[in-house]
Order: structure tokens, then sequence, then C-alpha cells
């Protein structure tokens, strides 16, 4: 179900648009519902925070990942994703709140959770002079769950680089190295920071596969990304983080639902007075060229608009009706100041 | 292939690529031996400049691979963020620690299966050598430079690791006994060489394998004090991220 989150606090002047994302979509309850299809809960997160001295990283969040899906963490800088992420990896304590993941609580538990977790650090975590096949081996040696090192190296689709150094790789084959040893623990649940990142397109589609089916084995994924694109074709749910707090969570259909609009590109300074008194369809601009209009888009509003714009002699220079893309969620969500860039966390 | 038998496969795989430690850890202490063995101008105070340059030259190694050749290792490991990827794996801090210990025991082995016959060779040719007693130092010795060296490895940053180790080497091999007898230094110096573990090292092996030690006996006591004190601070100081 979809879950928009009230700000504890007072909302920043630059985030726009959460009061109508609110109507009629808030869910009070967090936590406990059941998902969708049977699927069981691999990691839960209830209140969870996260201080560091002063700074607080992550504040009373909470939400939960299932067997079976990928669930995309999103956000934009220190949004608190990877201090999440490392909170269930067992990495740091919480200040406060609690984790379960596979029912055990990571800082405790680590040692036996290590066994059936899967995880891939947003950068590093090899030794710049192992070798491909060496480093696989070795992981696959300590995970000790039968998985072959080398069907492993071919499956990421580095079986030509099996004997490249990890200081050889290029960004995006190393990204495939580590998800290689994510695997290596033939993973009941995998947290996997920014798999993407820095990868080209076909290692993209090669990643994207490769997580698709853990998922589909049934492992729950928890994949953190600021790449909206990638959330977008990957995830079956997407967790939106943003200044320590979660403000949207549910599956892409549900964040986009019921949010239905068209986007329009014509000449610059376009009478809107003049489109409504004519069409009474209500635009407001967000660019220079661009325009858009709240309505649910059927075949007929489109037309209508098309005709008019005809009719006016403009030009239309890009047209996109329906459903939001994750993107337009996103800006209308969060701030617009920073931007999905890079969590330094 | 046992966990702790994995990771012990990859910390020999990467000293033994590694051209840097290599030269650190054979090749320096091959260079000095077959150097000052055969050109004479050290003040060893021996008949053969082989007998005093021996004994120092296998406490220079047990120094190179469990102080530099470890810390500065591990060091890097912990930048690249090695140890916390494998933190995140079942094999287990105490796995981790005991494969490095069994990594630098093997290549002290395969130190010492140089250095000796080359010093044989050398013409070194000790009297009535305690291997035992020297077995026994080389223990403390490996203890006390590996606390040493994770220490550092632990705190300080890869690169400003390197430095210090490479620093403190440099520092413990010129005071330490190894290639410049104690006699040889000023009173002052001397008297800090001796408590340094290079020095307490060196001059225990001298004393089991030749019979010359300096102070061999107060030498044991400062050892022994640096293999309880030195792993203590590394395990109250190492950070692992």
């Amino acid at each position: 179900m979809l879950q928009v989150v009230r700000r504890s606090g007072r909302l920043a002047p630059n985030v726009r648009g959460v009061s109508d994302f609110d109507s009629g979509s808030v869910d009070g309850s967090r936590m406990g519902a059941p998902r969708p299809g049977g699927t069981s809960t691999a990691v839960e997160v209830e209140a969870l925070t996260v201080r560091y001295g002063d700074l607080v990283a992550v504040n009373g969040i909470s939400f939960q990942a299932d067997h079976g899906q990928i669930t995309a963490v999103l956000g934009p800088n220190g949004a608190g994703k990877t201090s999440t992420i490392e909170v269930c990896e067992g990495y740091r304590r919480p200040t406060s709140g609690t984790v379960r993941v596979l029912g055990m609580v990571p800082a405790d538990d680590q040692a036996k959770l290590s066994e059936r977790m899967g995880v891939m650090l947003q950068e590093g975590g090899v030794y710049p002079s192992a070798r491909v096949r060496d480093v696989v081996r070795h992981y696959c040696a300590l995970y000790d769950r039968g998985v072959d090192a080398d069907e492993l190296v071919e499956r990421v689709g580095l079986g030509e680089r099996a004997g490249a150094t990890w200081r050889r790789l290029s960004g995006g084959e190393k990204q495939r190295v580590s998800l290689a040893l994510a695997l290596a623990a033939r993973p009941e649940v995998a947290f996997l920071d920014e798999p993407t990142s820095g990868v080209d397109v076909h290692g993209r589609d090669t990643i994207r596969d490769v997580v698709r089916r853990l998922a589909d084995d049934g492992c729950a994924v928890v994949l953190a990304t600021h790449e909206l694109d990638e959330a977008e074709r990957i995830a079956d749910r997407v967790v939106i983080f943003d200044r320590g707090e979660v403000i949207a969570d549910g599956t892409l259909d549900e964040l986009r639902r019921g949010h239905d609009e068209i986007r329009f590109r014509t000449v610059p300074g376009l009478d809107l007075v003049a489109l409504e008194a004519a069409t009474g369809l209500v635009a407001v601009t967000l660019g220079d060229d661009e325009y858009l209009v709240r309505i649910a888009s059927d075949p007929q509003v489109v037309s209508v608009l098309s005709g008019w714009l005809a009719v006016q002699g403009h030009p239309l220079i890009d047209l996109r009706a329906g459903a939001q893309r994750l993107e337009d969620v996103f800006r209308r969500l969060t701030s617009t100041e920073s931007g999905p860039n890079e969590d330094p966390r | 292939m046992s966990r702790l038998g994995a990771q012990v496969r990859t910390e020999l795989q990467l000293v033994s690529r590694n051209g840097e430690q290599l030269l650190l850890t054979l090749g320096i202490p091959v260079m000095l031996l077959v150097f000052f063995s055969t050109v004479d101008v050290l003040p060893t105070g021996t008949d053969d400049p082989v007998d005093f340059l021996a004994p120092g030259v296998l406490a220079l190694a047990v120094m190179s691979t469990a102080m530099v050749s470890l810390g500065i290792g591990t060091g890097f490991e912990r930048t690249y963020k090695v140890l916390k990827r494998l933190g995140a794996t079942p094999l287990g801090r105490g796995r981790l620690i005991g494969a490095k210990i069994i990594s630098v025991v093997a290549v002290e082995m395969v130190q010492f299966a140089v250095l000796v016959p080359v010093a044989l060779l050398l013409g070194w040719d000790p009297p009535s050598p305690d291997w035992l007693m020297a077995a026994l130092a080389v223990v403390l010795g490996t203890v006390a430079f590996a606390g040493i060296g994770l220490t550092l490895a632990g705190r300080l940053r890869g690169e400003i690791n390197l430095a210090a180790q490479n620093a403190i080497y440099l520092a413990l091999l010129l005071l330490g006994g190894m290639v410049v007898p104690f006699a040889e230094l000023p009173a002052p110096v001397r008297a800090v060489a001796y408590l340094l573990p290079s020095g307490a090292l060196s001059d225990v092996l001298r004393e089991a394998l030749t019979d010359v030690g300096a102070r061999p006996g107060a030498s044991w006591v400062v050892l022994t004090c640096w293999a309880v004190a030195t792993p203590l601070l590394a395990r109250r100081l190492f950070r692992f991220e």
C-alpha cells in the first residue's frame, strides 16, 4: 500500500506539492500490513534513528522489504540511505528504534546474519592487486554456500576479465565484481548500495538481469540508488528518503497513481487564459516553454489540447500524458535544491 | 577449503604478488647481509662481519614482515574498505587475525629458509646456536612488532600509515643493533636503543645464536614487555573502518 508520510517538522519551503501528494493517500499504519501476493517480510525497520553527535542522519524512519521483491531506497544528498543500510547490515547500531533482518538484530547477530546476507558496498571492498577470479573464489569459500566462482564470474559478464586485477577494472566492472561478491553468499537478503553507478548500458542490463533473478529466486533485495531511472526500471517497491525521513513508501504504481497529468512543450509565453477560455483546461507554466495540466489524461483531452494548439499555429514540441514518472513524483516530494545526487553518507 | 584456509591463501597471494613487500621482506635483508658481510666497513667487533650481521638481519627480517609488511598491507585494506567488506562475511575477526598471523609466520619461514643458508655460505659459523631460544625470541619479536604495525594501521590513513611505518622501520633498523653495533652509538642514544623492540630482539638473537649478546637478560625483559604491551595497544586502538 502507498504510504506518504508527512514530515515531523516544518516543511522546507522548496519542497513542492507534498500537501497535494498527501491528500487522500496518507496511511497511518506504518508496519505490519500484509503484502499483496502473500510475500513475507525480510527487513523490518521501525522508528529508526541514527545520530552522529549532534547530526541526526536518520530520524525515526520505518519501512519494510519483502522476500522476492526489489525495494529501492531513493533519496537526495544526505538523505540517510547509507546510514540506514549500514544499520541493516550490522555495521552500526541504531541510536534508537529497532531493525530486524531475517528476524535477527543485525549488530548483535552479524556473524549469523552474514551467512545469509549479501552486501555490496558503495565503493571499494577489494584489494587493488587482487584478481577478479581469485577474489570471487575467495568469497565463495568464505560463504561456503556451494556457489561456483567461475560460473558467478560469467554470470556478471566478466568471464573475459577474470584474470584482471581490481585496479585495472573500469568503474562498471568493479561494480559487477562487487555484485558477484554479494551473490557468493547465495543470499536470502541482499543490500546493494548504488549497484549501477558508473556502469555502461550493457553492464546495467547485466546487473538488472542478475538482480531481477536474485529477487525472483526469493531474495529480498534492498537497493540504494540516487538514479531515479534505475529505480523505475528495476524496483518493485520504492522508499523515498529525504533529510533523514521516509516521505513516501509504496509500489511504483501506487506512487504514480492518482497523479495523472499532461505535460507539453510549445512556444514560450503561451496564452493560458485563452487556453482555459477555449478548452476549459487549466495549465501552469513549468519552464520557458513547458506547461502542465493536472487532469486525468484521456485521448479526448489530448485531442482538444493539440487541436487548440494547431488552431493557434503553435508547434507541439513534446507531449507526455498519463501517470507521472518517478522523477516527477520525486521532485514533487523532495527539495529541488540538492537534487538526486550522490549520498555521501 | 575452510574459511581460515581461504583467507590465508588470499593473504599469501597478495604478499607474493606485491613487489614492494618482497623487496622489503627478502630483498633488503639479503642485500644488507651480503653487502656488509663481503665489504668489511662496519665496526662489528667480530673477526668475520657475518657473525655479527646474521642474527641482526634475522631480527630485521622479523621486523620487516611482522611490523611493516603486515602494517602497511592492513592499513591499505582498511583504506580500501577490504576489512569492512570482510566484516560482512562469515569469516569473523578471529579468523581474519588468525590468517594474518599464519601468513606472517609463513613469510618468516621463507625468509629464514633463504637468509640462514645465505649467511652460512658467507661464512657464518655459529659455535653453539640455541635454536629453541632463537625461536622463542622470534615469536616474541613477531608479536611485539605486529602490535606496533597494527596499532598504526588501525588508526592512520593509508598513505600516512605507509610513511609512518617506513620512518619507524628506518629508525628501529639504525638504532636496533641490527647492522650498527650498540657500542658505536653515543651513550644516551645507546641507552634508548637498548629499550627498543628492535634492539632487544637483535640482542637476544645474537645471544641465542652466537653467545655474544650485549645485555641479554635485560633484553629478554624488554622484548617481553613489548610483546605484551603492543598487542593490547592494538586491540584498544585498532579501528576496522
